[in-house]
């Protein structure tokens, strides 16, 4: 039983080809460059049938991530929310909204998202595709608190959307749904494998001392017992992109999942989050409590507490958790920083263009 | 519902017997496919996605829980005849009780109607069990199948997970989970293949045949060894004695349930 495993060499991050016709605009079509890893360990990245990938749609979905004309008085963009040196997450512990009010939940970092196969998206799950994501910011009113029908109107009333749209799509008519679509080809193209930890998976790098003890930590099911959630070196997406209880509060207030799925075994399951880049992703959980990485090794290891829908896999709630010692702590932080890439944030394919 | 890959469904010979066009006394025998349909139970109560985390049950110990979880992996199934001739697609199926996933199963071979045993492997065996090579059990809709390397790496059986009663009257998550047994206490270490062959009995397969494999979850915790909760909560990956146990405990998990046709 085994897998051919073929490993794509190209260095460049997209590989373009061409197809022109005669008559009228065809867009290129464009294939993800799947990272070596991926390819060999997850499965092929989940790209809409409705939605195939071309490089006049990245293009276009790009500018309007950064373009403010989304948001009702043209002050935010996603990317005000979603900045790339943030690993496309906000520093700040809440959002806050054009007319200045914070919302409630800590922004969610965006990379590696077409392989989510579960197609999942935010921290309780509501949006079952990019396309549909994007949908929400725009008419949220403690976000860009617009209507589509307004932003639409102002993409057609400029110089050059119309004819982008064109270009991407064969018709200059813009809705909703083609503006979704472009952000959403944009977002499938944010891929982060090229951490310190790849390489030393690769064999091009080698780990230090305490970073080998941290993923031995967090690989013990007697110690962090981490990977049961957040994946191991063979699922190198660093997230199981489902649901649980970590733990966090006595009283559930925000019911996550259950709140959106109305199942009252799922209040407080708040989707795991991937662990890769947390170096530039704080603050941490649904609701950005905790600053530090320090904190959440903490939580883990003795801030546990119980509530109805806590996951069995917490162990020793009523200790508060299974007590690592600071040698340990102090490991398995040096490896979950080894998960984060630097060169994802300048990534130049990634940057504003307008 | 997501249908886990059939790698050798192509490769499969399938074995057709052709009869002389005269011969009026032995019809043509056309090669078919076999569903199998996963049901699960306590005791004889049936546990659907409703139970999980609010049926109470009360395990062999006497201990009351919850059942959160019931993850398990099927491979090898296979129908021997009374040649002894056996039939095996060679693939595998991961069973979600609590999301319904993949609790119907074809595997991916044809074979002539008539009498077989049938029978299938808890688990993977030793020679499929090899580490990191099955990209869907490596990210499933649950997230990662794997087994750590250095518990020997490959991928668990089963993950059981709830909530029991403990002798503090306090409520305790557990985590029955099943791999291969392994000790780290020796170097390399020591492995021991803990899947579990269950045979099923003998089953006339015809064009469209339907077999039930019954899983009584309360025999996890019974026979030959009454499981205690208090005592073996959890983090059983790295205990070889307690994937012994598991193991010993399987052979009465599993049985025959209906077969339609
Ligand atoms: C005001 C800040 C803000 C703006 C503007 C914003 N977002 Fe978000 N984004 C968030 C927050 C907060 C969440 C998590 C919300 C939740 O889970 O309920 C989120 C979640 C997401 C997710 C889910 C990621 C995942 O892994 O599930 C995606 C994708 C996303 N945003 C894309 C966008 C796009 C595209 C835009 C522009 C159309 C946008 N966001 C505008 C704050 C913002
Ligand atoms: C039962 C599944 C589970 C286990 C086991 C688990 N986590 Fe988590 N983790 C989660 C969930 C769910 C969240 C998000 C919770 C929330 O925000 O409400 C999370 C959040 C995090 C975050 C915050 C990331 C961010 O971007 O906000 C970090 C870091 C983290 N976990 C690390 C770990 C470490 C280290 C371990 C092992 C000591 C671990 N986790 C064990 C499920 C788990």
């Amino acid at each position: 039983m085994r897998y051919l495993v073929v490993a794509s060499i190209l260095s460049s991050f997209l590989f373009f080809s061409c197809s022109e016709k005669d008559d009228g605009y065809t867009p290129t079509p464009v294939s993800l460059e799947i990272p070596q890893l991926f390819g060999q360990l997850l499965l092929p990245p989940t790209i809409p049938s409705d939605n195939p990938l071309t490089a006049e749609g990245i293009a276009l979905g790009k500018k309007l991530f950064y373009d403010p004309i989304l948001s009702a008085d043209g002050t935010q963009a996603c990317a005000t929310c979603h900045d790339p040196q943030a690993a496309f997450s906000d520093t700040r512990k809440f959002s806050i909204g054009i007319d200045g009010i914070e919302g409630t939940r800590n922004s969610m970092p965006l990379f590696n998202l077409a392989w989510n196969s579960n197609q999942n998206f935010f921290w309780d799950g509501r949006a079952n595709s990019l396309e549909n994501q994007a949908l929400e910011p725009v008419e949220n009113p403690i976000e860009m608190h617009n209507t589509w029908g307004n932003a639409t109107a102002e993409l057609q009333a400029t110089a050059n959307y119309p004819e982008l749209f064109s270009k991407a799509f064969g018709t200059d008519v813009i809705t909703k749904s083609l503006v979704t679509k472009a952000i959403a080809q944009f977002e499938m193209t944010l891929i982060s494998a090229n951490s310190k930890f790849d390489k030393y998976l690769l064999g091009e790098a080698t780990l230090t001392e305490s970073e080998s003890n941290g993923i031995a930590v967090f690989m013990d099911e007697t110690r962090g017992d981490c990977f049961h959630c957040h994946g191991d070196p063979n699922s190198p997406l660093w997230t199981d992109n489902t649901f649980h209880n970590n733990g966090l509060d006595a009283t559930i207030t925000d019911l996550g999942l259950g709140g959106f799925s109305g199942d009252p075994r799922e209040f407080g399951l708040f989707k795991s989050p991937s662990l890769r880049n947390l170096a530039y992703t704080a603050p941490y959980m649904h609701d950005g409590r905790f600053q530090t990485l320090d904190e959440v090794i903490n939580h883990y290891s003795e801030g546990l507490v119980y509530s109805e829908t806590i996951d069995p896999l917490m162990k020793k709630v009523s200790e508060g958790g299974v007590h690592l010692t600071e040698e340990d702590k102090a490991d398995l932080k040096a490896f979950l920083l080894t998960l984060s890439e630097p060169g994802f944030r300048n990534n130049p394919d990634f940057q504003n263009p307008n | 519902m997501k249908k886990f890959a059939l790698f050798f469904a192509a490769a499969v010979s399938i074995i057709a017997v052709s009869c002389k066009s005269d011969d009026d006394s032995t019809p043509e025998v056309t090669p078919v496919s076999v569903d199998l349909n996963f049901t699960h139970n306590w005791d004889g109560s049936n546990i659907e996605n409703a139970d999980f985390e609010t049926t109470q049950y009360t395990n062999a110990n006497g201990e009351e829980l919850t059942l959160s979880k019931i993850v398990y992996l099927i491979s090898d199934v296979t129908f021997t005849n009374s040649a002894g001739e056996s039939f095996d697609a060679g693939d595998y199926n991961l069973v979600n009780v609590r999301e319904e996933d993949n609790l119907t199963f074809t595997p991916g071979i044809q074979i002539p109607p008539g009498d077989y045993t049938v029978s299938f492997t808890f688990g993977f065996d030793d020679e499929d069990n090899i580490d990191a090579v099955y990209p869907d059990l490596n990210q499933t809709p649950e997230g990662s199948w794997g087994v750590p390397m250095m518990m020997g790496g490959g991928y668990h059986y089963m993950r059981l997970e709830g909530r029991f009663l403990d002798n503090t009257s306090t409520i305790t998550g557990f985590q029955y989970h099943a791999i291969r047994a392994n000790d780290q206490s020796t170097t390399p270490v020591t492995l021991q293949d803990t899947s579990i062959p269950v045979t099923l009995g003998q089953v006339t397969i015809g064009d469209n045949t339907t077999i039930e494999v019954k899983m009584n979850a309360a025999e996890w915790f019974k026979n030959p060894n009454q499981w205690d909760l208090n005592a073996l909560p959890g983090m059983l990956m790295p205990n070889f004695a307690a994937q012994i146990m598991i193991s010993e405990n399987g052979a009465s998990v599993f049985s025959l349930g209906a077969v339609t046709q």
